[in-house]
């Protein structure tokens, strides 16, 4: 099941990150990727695993809100 | 729907006009669930067929894995699952009904909760299901302690069983998104044959219809990745780094696929003491000797395949339905036969 989804990194402690899906927070392993502060990233099963530019991300949140 | 999409379906249609009857495989369960859940078949020409291929983890997992599963739980060793295992069918039983005869049986929604889970229940064992896209997550958890039941398989080795069959004639492959945010899209070019890496919204699988299509069009066989967004050439380096660490490649069983050589993902004797099937070899033996044969018509594995379709099913709305599958493509939500019950 392919959440595709982009959420943005609102703060990082070691592994464990805190996601931010538009106002709605989800915790997510960061282990996968050099992430930080900011990015925008794809969590798949509880984890992150691949960063958005900022402008794919909002490609993205675009159809999602067209939806 | 916005003008390029549109224009794009219009493409598709003035495009279809050139050709006989085109067979497109959706590599991904979630983009079969796409297609269903926005009608997309219904914007297509006649002559353009989208069939679902054996991108559903839940699906192409083998009966006797599950049934092994099973057979743990039923001697009372903790399970962890993805949700969509609750149901499997197996042999003689199912997680569900194991869990409601008591045994414990836990749905989480990452490894992560397993290893937390596993605190409580040292004996608990995950049951690692799925392809690239899932594998990371295992072999990180292995790294910590968890123990596993490893039925995780490799993609790109089904795509070459499907091509080689000549009962399947697919012209063209919409390739998976999130496997190949792992793998990366340059591990495709091996397969002189249409392909589209694409991501999950309704637009983004219309735009892969069309590259297709022209694809076909020109006899150009090639890999385009329509999901720059997320999937990169070489993938998720991290990810396969950790994938490469933890598991060892060996021949496995699919459903529907039988046995495909080096497809399958075995946790290497450096974890063996994490690996479930080293730890209760004895037990397993055990369970496989009370197996008994499957006794049902369910032609899951040649729906996964697209050389069936659900309504040939004689069980499909009968009694096969999402609340009593009679097999795996009706289980998960990603599974063709549910896919179709539930949107057609």
């Amino acid at each position: 099941m392919c959440l595709a989804i982009p959420g943005k990194i609102k703060s990082i402690s070691g592994h464990k990150a805190i996601i931010d899906y538009d106002g709605l927070e989800k915790e997510a392993n960061v282990s996968l990727i050099d992430g930080q502060v900011d990015d925008y990233v794809i969590v798949h099963a509880g984890f992150a695993i691949e960063k958005l530019s900022k402008k794919d991300a909002a490609k993205t949140l675009k159809y999602f809100n067209n939806g | 729907m916005d003008k390029t999409t549109q224009q794009n379906i219009n493409e598709i249609k003035n495009m279809a006009q050139q050709l006989d009857h085109v067979k497109l495989m959706e590599l991904c369960g979630t983009h079969s669930q796409t297609i269903a859940k926005y009608n997309l078949k219904s914007l297509l020409p006649k002559n353009i067929e989208l069939i679902s291929g054996p991108g559903c983890p839940i699906c192409v997992t083998d009966q006797q894995d599950i049934d092994i599963v099973i057979g743990l739980a039923l001697n009372d060793i903790p399970i962890a699952i993805y949700g969509d295992a609750l149901t499997l069918p197996g042999r003689q039983s199912t997680l569900e009904k194991a869990k409601q005869n008591g045994k414990n049986i836990f749905i989480v929604y990452s490894t992560e909760d397993a290893l937390k889970l596993q605190k409580q229940y040292p004996k608990l064992v995950f049951f690692g299901i799925g392809f690239e896209t899932t594998t990371p997550m295992t072999a990180w958890a292995i790294k910590q302690g968890l123990t596993v039941f490893s039925s995780h398989k490799l993609f790109p080795p089904a795509m070459e069983t499907l091509l080689s069959n000549k009962d399947i004639q697919i012209n063209g492959f919409i390739n998976p998104g999130h496997v190949s945010a792992i793998i990366g899209s340059k591990i495709y070019n091996r397969f002189k044959f249409p392909q589209v890496i694409t991501g999950f919204e309704p637009e983004d699988v219309i735009e892969s219809i069309k590259l297709l299509i022209e694809m076909i069009i020109n006899k150009n066989n090639k890999v385009i990745n329509q999901y720059i967004r997320v999937v990169s050439e070489k993938g998720n380096q991290k990810a396969l780094d950790l994938i490469n660490e933890v598991f060892e490649i060996k021949d496995a069983r699919w459903r529907g696929l039988g046995s495909i050589p080096l497809s399958g993902l075995k946790i290497k004797a450096k974890f063996k003491d994490n690996d479930a099937k080293f730890i209760y070899k004895d037990l397993i033996t055990n369970i496989k000797k009370g197996f008994k044969p499957m006794e049902n018509n369910c032609i899951c594995g040649q729906i996964l395949q697209g050389i069936k379709k659900s309504n040939d099913c004689p069980l499909f709305r009968k009694t096969c339905t999402p609340e009593t599958p009679q097999g795996a493509c009706m289980v998960s939500v990603e599974g063709a036969c549910h896919i179709n019950y539930k949107y057609s």
